[in-house]
C-alpha cells in the first residue's frame, strides 16, 4: 500500500489547523486547530505504520489520544478560568503581556 | 499467539518511579489530610521524595547500574545520570523556594484559590481564611518526573510522551500567582496555546520521521539515516518539525516570543523552576535527538541549528539591552544563554584523547553553572519587596547595594557568573561551549558568540551599576526571608564562585561520562 495519499491529506489536515492557531482569535477555536494537527499526526502515523509493517505507528495514536485528552483537561481549565474572569476568550483581549 | 511481557528494570529505574510515587501521594495527602497539616506535610513528602530519589540514583551510580532500559524505551547512561542528578539539585532548590511563606504574610505565593474570579467575593473570603494552593507541590513533581524521562527518552514516542508529562503541570503552575492574577492567568492561556501548538510540531514530525525510519527507536532511526530505504524529504521535513517543537522548549528565537510574557506573569518561585529545569530537559533531550539519532545527518542540522544559535543569542542579547523589567531582562537574558548552549550543539565535538573538549559535557557544565545562578537571582527578586508585592523595575532597585550589601553583593556575583567574567562559573561555562565549538569547526560562531557575550555582560553591569551608585527608590525593601530563600542564594552564590575557581573535578567528571549510550 502506498501511503502517499494519506500523508498529503495529514499535511492538508495540519496544515489547516496550523492556519487556524494562528488566524482564529478565539481560544477555543485555536485550542481546536491544535486538536486537528494532533488528528493529522495521527493519521500519519497510521498511514505508515500500515505501509512499513509494524504496530509502532498505531499503538502510538492511542498514547497520542491519551495525551490530547490530558492536554483538554488542562487546556480548558485554564480557558474556562479567563473566560470567568473576563467573560470573554478572545486572545485579543488577553494583550496585559506586551513586549 | 506469545506475546512476551516486557521488562521494566525497577531498580535502574528507581529514582524516576520515586518521584511519581511522591507525587502520587501528594495527591492523596491533598484529599486525605486536614488542611491545617497539608502545607507541611506537602512539603516534607515533597523535599524527601527528592532526597531519595537523589540517594538512589547514587546507590545506582556506586552500582555501576545503566544501559538501555524499559525495552530500550529509557537510556541510562552517563548525560542521563548528569541531567537527572541536575534536574534533582534545581529541583530541591526550587521546591525549597515554592514553600517559602514568610514574605507574603505567613502565606505561599501561590493563589489563595486559583479558580476563583480575581477581585470576587469568593477570592476574598479564600484569602480571608488564608488558605493556599498546597497541589503546587504534586504538580511540580509530576513535571519533574516529566523532565526526568525527557532527558533519557530513547525513542520518539517516550520523548513526547514525557513531554507532554513535563509541559502539562507547568501550564497550570503558570496561572496560580497570588499577585497579579490576571497577568499570570494570561501568561498560563499563552504558555498553553503557545506550547500545545510545539507539541503539535514535535508530534507531526514525529510521525513523518516514522515513516521514514519504520521506526520511533533512536538506534533505527540513526540505522536507517546511514542507510536510507526511502526519499530523504521524510526526513529532512520531519526533522525540521521536530526541530521547531524542541527549540520552543529550549526558548530560541524565532520560538522565543513566549519566554518573556510567561516569565512575567508567573510566580517567581515557579519561572525559577521553569527557567533552570525545564531548560535544562529541553536542551538535553535535543542534543540527544541530534546527536544519537541524526548524529550520520549533521552536515544538514549542523548550518540550521548554527543560524537559530545567532539568532538566539543576537536578538536575547538586544532586547535585553532595552528592558526595564528586571524580571523580564531575566527572561531575555535566558533566551541568550540558551543561544550560547546552541553553540556547542552545533559543534557536536566528541572528546578524544588529544581534544578534551565535549559538547555534552561543555552544556551540562553551562547549563550547571546558569542553573545555579538562576535560582538564587529569582530567589533574591521574591525578597525584594514594597507594599504592592515584589518590585520587578530596575528603577525600584536603585540603591539596594549600598542599603543590604550583602544582598547587593551576591546579586552582583551572579550577575557576574551570568555575563561571564573570570572567576565565575559562567566564565568557564562560555569557555569550554565555545571550545566546543571552535574544535567542531565552528569558529565562525564562536566570534559571533564572543560578541554577543561582551554585549551581554553590559546589560547585567547596567543593574548592578544601578544598585550601587544610583539614589535609593523609595519605599523598596529586602523582606526577611526565611531558610527556605536563604539556602538556595547561598547555595547558588557559593556555586557560581566555586564552579569559576575549581571547575575542574566537575569537568573531568561530566567529560568522563559525556558519552551517548547508542
Amino acid at each position: 500500500m502506498s501511503p502517499d495519499n494519506y500523508v498529503y491529506l495529514a499535511a492538508i489536515l495540519f496544515t489547516i489547523g496550523a492556519i487556524g492557531v494562528m488566524v482564529r482569535r478565539n481560544a477555543l477555536v485555536a485550542f481546536m486547530s491544535v486538536e486537528l494537527m494532533l488528528n493529522a499526526a495521527n493519521l500519519v502515523m497510521v498511514a505508515f505504520a500500515l505501509a512499513r509493517g509494524g504496530l509502532d505507528g498505531q499503538v502510538a495514536t492511542f498514547f497520542v489520544m491519551v495525551v490530547a485528552a490530558a492536554e483538554v483537561v488542562v487546556g480548558l481549565s485554564i480557558i474556562i478560568v479567563i473566560y470567568r474572569t473576563r467573560r470573554s476568550t478572545s486572545m485579543d483581549a488577553a494583550s496585559l503581556l506586551k513586549l | 499467539m506469545n506475546i512476551a511481557a516486557p521488562t521494566f528494570e525497577w531498580l535502574e529505574l528507581a529514582p524516576v518511579v520515586t518521584i511519581l510515587v511522591a507525587a502520587c501521594l501528594g495527591v492523596i495527602v491533598e484529599a486525605a489530610v486536614p488542611r491545617a497539616f497539608r502545607f507541611i506535610s506537602q512539603l516534607l513528602l515533597t523535599l524527601l521524595g527528592i532526597v531519595v530519589a537523589g540517594g538512589l540514583l547514587v546507590i545506582n551510580l556506586l552500582a555501576g547500574r545503566g544501559g538501555l532500559l524499559a525495552m530500550d524505551a529509557v537510556s541510562l547512561d552517563g548525560p542521563s545520570y548528569l541531567a537527572w542528578a541536575a534536574l534533582l539539585v534545581f529541583g530541591l532548590l526550587s521546591m525549597m523556594v515554592f514553600a517559602e511563606r514568610s514574605l507574603t504574610n505567613g502565606v505561599s505565593a501561590f493563589a489563595a484559590s486559583a479558580a476563583s474570579v480575581p477581585g470576587s467575593p469568593g477570592e476574598a473570603e479564600a484569602d480571608g481564611a488564608r488558605h493556599e494552593h498546597t497541589e503546587v507541590f504534586p504538580l511540580a513533581l509530576f513535571s519533574l518526573t516529566g523532565m526526568m524521562v525527557f532527558v533519557a527518552a530513547n525513542d520518539l514516542l517516550t520523548a513526547f510522551v514525557a513531554l507532554e508529562v513535563m509541559s502539562l503541570p507547568l501550564y497550570l503552575l503558570a496561572g496560580m500567582s497570588r499577585r497579579r492574577r490576571l497577568l499570570s492567568q494570561e501568561a498560563a492561556l499563552k504558555y498553553f496555546l503557545l506550547g500545545s501548538l510545539s507539541s503539535a510540531f514535535f508530534l507531526f514530525g514525529m510521525g513523518l520521521i516514522y515513516g521514514f525510519a519504520g521506526s520511533f527507536q533512536f538506534s533505527a532511526i540513526d540505522a536507517a539515516v546511514q542507510a536510507p530505504l526511502y526519499g530523504r524529504g521524510l526526513l529532512f521535513t520531519g526533522m525540521a518539525l521536530m526541530a521547531v517543537g524542541l527549540l520552543f522548549k529550549i526558548g530560541a528565537v524565532p520560538f522565543h516570543n513566549w519566554v518573556p510574557d510567561v516569565y512575567v506573569g508567573s510566580p517567581t518561585p515557579v519561572t525559577a523552576f521553569m527557567a533552570i529545569c525545564t531548560k535544562l530537559a529541553a536542551v538535553m533531550a535535543t542534543v540527544r535527538f541530534f546527536f544519537v539519532a541524526l548524529g550520520a545527518e549533521r552536515w544538514s542540522w549542523q548550518p540550521l541549528l548554527a543560524t537559530v544559535a545567532v539568532l538566539t543569542m543576537v536578538v536575547g542579547v538586544l532586547l535585553a539591552v532595552t528592558q526595564t523589567d528586571i524580571k523580564r531582562l531575566l527572561a531575555y537574558s535566558s533566551v541568550s544563554h540558551a543561544g550560547f548552549i546552541l553553540v556547542a550543539v552545533v559543534g557536536a565535538t566528541v572528546a578524544t584523547q588529544a581534544n578534551p573538549a565535549s559538547s555534552v559535557a561543555s552544556i551540562l557544565f553551562y547549563l550547571a553553572a546558569y542553573g545555579f545562578a538562576t535560582i538564587a537571582a529569582f530567589a533574591i527578586l521574591t525578597m525584594v519587596r514594597d507594599a504592592a508585592g515584589e518590585v520587578h523595575e530596575i528603577s525600584g532597585w536603585a540603591g539596594l547595594g549600598r542599603k543590604n550589601p550583602l544582598l547587593g553583593a551576591v546579586f552582583t556575583v551572579l550577575m557576574l557568573s551570568f555575563a561571564g567574567i573570570p572567576l565565575t562559573g559562567g566564565f568557564i561555562g562560555k569557555w569550554e561551549v565555545f571550545a566546543a565549538a571552535w574544535q567542531g569547526g565552528y569558529g565562525w560562531l564562536v566570534v559571533v558568540a564572543v560578541i554577543a557575550s561582551l554585549a551581554a555582560a553590559y546589560v547585567y553591569l547596567k543593574v548592578v551599576v544601578s544598585m550601587f551608585f544610583d539614589d535609593e527608590a523609595k519605599g523598596v525593601a529586602v523582606a526577611p526571608a526565611s531558610g527556605l530563600t536563604l539556602v538556595p542564594i547561598g547555595v547558588g552564590a557559593l556555586a557560581s564562585v566555586y564552579l569559576g575557581i575549581f571547575p575542574g573535578p566537575l569537568l573531568d567528571l561530566m567529560t568522563a561520562a559525556s558519552t551517548f549510550l547508542r
